[in-house]
């Protein structure tokens, strides 16, 4: 089975900071890839520089098997690529459908089509098994944790966007909203999506994700089935960098 | 009006019902308790103002005085309306003020002392503004000053600058029929009854046509029953106001009469319906409310934020450009007061007062009228009741305060209610 996104020996310095070491990294569609790592160990900058905000100093990208070069967020977005960050880069001022097509506003000559993207919006919703939420025409700010980040991973996924990543979706909600978003995760890698989840949480990356890519100090220590292995095992590869026959070789 | 589509099992379908009158007031306390007042700051101080006014001042009630102040309140209410646009992406402008007196300053040049014909000024005026707009834009988004400093250096220089174009203090009158007009003459009654009901019913037509194409999409739309209520609240209200404006307030009717709309009303109707027009029904009016709103998401969304940020101070200076106009028009000359003292605290106030917050994000068009009136009626009760300069800076200044007071407050109780 051919990855959907993958990278080939990727490095990346900041100055005289080498922040990758040859990462490669696939995400296949119709599965969830957890990303995990320490601190520091490059998480955050693997994805900025698949989503183009960050240039990679060398190294290949292919997706959909053929290379491809992305200059900047916006080849990504035409790629398919969707970033949802950790800080969620909502307007509480808007409602969710504003939200949902901030920037990207479907028009009517000069005018917004509001009913078009009220309807678009709904049944992306719909489409995500998304009942938590009372109102589409509700402000932001009156939304909780999970409801917010239920509205961003939904504005990724309204594009038809073919690889969603998620960073650290889970990082501040309570244990009811992580199981709700979790399961939105779940939806969105069985409607054929590859979804790339970044976690701190084992029993998150346990309980969605079918392969595990484990980063050590900026080096890929190894790319697994989740089933493969246990949960020790990958807390040594995100503590060490290697356990038993798996990870960095010296 | 109900024909809703039912999708099984989806929990946003069941509350796609019409919203009738009793679920609409119920939704607006709720928004009121929580802190979202929006203009009802200002509705409660015109009616208690007026109410005092009126007992303190029997001559505040008369047909005359009620005109007065639309002529009074018509500059600051204008520029007012730019200032919302500068407040909604939480950005200030305290040069707004003397921004109108330089515009006014160059119509008065270019129509007295040039003799060019008034169409002519009035677009120097209004460019004028347009270019004072992009230099204040330019220094707070791209080079990145606060909108603070930016325009309090401008409020001075823009006092040298009226000084440079009146010549050092002297008075400009102005005489073209025209700009004198704009502030001090009136529609014929028969064309005040026309416009009242073009006006009534494009309101009641767009209500309708929007309610009919949602419901037959199968979103939510508004119920008969609150539609009927919004275009006879504007029938009643207005047709009131058409009414006083058309009887006769002249002293002597025998030698002149004195009836009519005043001309300023359609003015301030017509940017009234456009800019709210641009703000709520354009991708251009979303996107400043995004960057009032977190200008973070604005960008990542794909915003050109400093872009906005420049056309909002085009905007509020053009629309100063305008409120100078009209203050010509009124005093029928330009001195280096005309858009001083207290004319900006005034605007800002009326801003602020109508539900505009300080804090960016939060505002409408329609909120400036409503604080104009306000301040209009303060302005025009305090005149009459014989105050001198001294009471009258007092007030404005703690007005001025007591609305940022409710704008800080009402933000701080929607965070606490969780809708902000």
């Amino acid at each position: 089975m051919t990855p959907l996104l993958e990278v080939r020996g990727i490095d990346k310095s900041f100055g005289p900071v080498q922040v990758l070491h040859d990462v490669s990294f696939s995400a296949y569609a119709g599965e969830v890839t957890a990303l995990v790592g320490d601190n520091g160990a490059g998480k955050s900058t693997l994805v900025k520089c698949i989503g183009g905000t960050y240039p990679i100093d060398s190294g290949e990208m292919l997706f959909e098997g053929k290379p491809v070069q992305v200059n900047g967020p916006r080849d990504a977005a035409a790629l398919g690529i969707e970033i949802v960050y950790q800080d969620l880069a909502l307007c509480d001022n808007l409602d969710i459908v504003q939200n949902m097509f901030l920037g990207r506003e479907r028009r009517r000559g000069i005018m917004l089509d509001e009913a078009a993207m009220e309807e678009q919006a709904q049944e992306t919703l719909t489409g995500l098994s998304v009942r938590t939420v009372k109102s589409i025409r509700q402000q932001v700010s009156s939304l909780s944790g999970g409801q917010r980040q239920t509205v961003a991973i939904a504005k990724a996924v309204l594009w038809n966007s073919k690889v969603v990543i998620l960073d650290e979706p889970t990082a501040a909600l309570g244990v009811a909203q992580t199981a709700q978003v979790l399961e939105l995760v779940r939806t969105l890698a069985d409607k054929g999506l590859a979804v790339v989840l970044i976690s701190h949480n084992m029993n998150d990356v346990f309980a969605v994700s079918d392969r595990i890519a484990a980063l050590y100090l900026g080096r890929m220590a190894a790319q697994v089935r989740t089933a493969d292995v246990t949960h020790a095992q990958v807390v040594e590869l995100i503590t060490s960098g290697r356990s038993g026959d798996l990870g960095i070789t010296q | 009006m109900n024909k809703v589509k039912e999708h099984p099992g989806d929990t946003v379908a069941a509350e796609r019902k019409s919203p009738s009158i009793g679920v609409s007031v119920r939704a607006y306390a709720e928004r009121v308790r929580g802190g979202d007042m929006g203009a009802l700051p200002a509705v409660l101080g015109l009616i208690v103002l007026c109410t005092v006014f009126s007992i303190a001042r029997p001559a505040f009630l008369t047909p005359i005085n009620f005109a007065n102040l639309f002529t009074q309140g018509a500059a600051i209410t204008v520029i007012a309306m730019g200032l919302v646009f500068v407040l909604l992406v939480g950005e200030i402008d305290l040069s707004a003020g003397f921004a109108s007196g330089v515009c006014a300053a160059v119509l008065a040049v270019t129509l007295t002392n040039l003799g060019l014909p008034w169409y002519v000024c009035v677009l120097a005026a209004i460019l004028t503004g347009v270019v004072i707009g992009i230099v204040l834009g330019v220094l707070v988004a791209k080079v990145g000053i606060p909108s603070f400093v930016v325009t309090l250096a401008a409020f001075l220089a823009f006092q040298g600058l009226v000084l440079v174009l009146v010549r050092e203090g002297t008075n400009i009158s102005i005489r073209d029929d025209v700009i004198v007009a704009i502030a001090t003459r009136n529609l014929p009654p028969w064309l005040g009854w026309v416009l009242f009901a073009a006006c009534v019913a494009a309101y009641a037509g767009i209500q309708l046509f929007r309610a009919r194409k949602r419901a037959a999409r199968g979103l939510t739309a508004d119920a008969m029953s609150l539609i009927v209520a919004r275009v006879g609240a504007l029938a009643v209200i207005g047709g009131l106001a058409v009414w006083v404006l058309n009887l006769e307030r002249s002293r002597n009717p025998v030698l002149t009469s004195l009836t009519g709309v005043p001309i300023v009303v359609p003015i301030i109707l017509v940017l009234l319906v456009f800019w709210t027009f641009v703000l709520h029904r354009t991708a251009y009016g979303r996107h400043i409310y995004a960057v009032g709103g977190n200008p973070e998401a604005a960008r990542r969304a794909g915003i050109p934020v400093d872009r906005i940020k420049v056309s909002v101070f085009v905007i509020c200076s053009s629309m100063a450009a305008v409120g100078g106009i009209m203050a010509a028009s009124r005093a029928a000359s330009v001195d280096p007061n005309t858009g001083g003292s207290s004319v900006l605290l005034y605007a800002v106030g009326a801003a602020v007062i109508g539900g505009t917050s300080l804090f960016g994000g939060k505002g409408r068009v329609l909120d400036a009228v409503m604080g104009g009136a306000v301040v209009a009626v303060i302005e025009n009760g305090m005149g009459l009741m014989g105050y001198g300069a001294s009471v009258k800076y007092l007030v404005t200044g703690s007005v001025l305060l007591l609305a940022a007071g409710v704008d800080a407050i009402a933000r701080k109780r929607a965070s606490a209610a969780g809708l902000r």
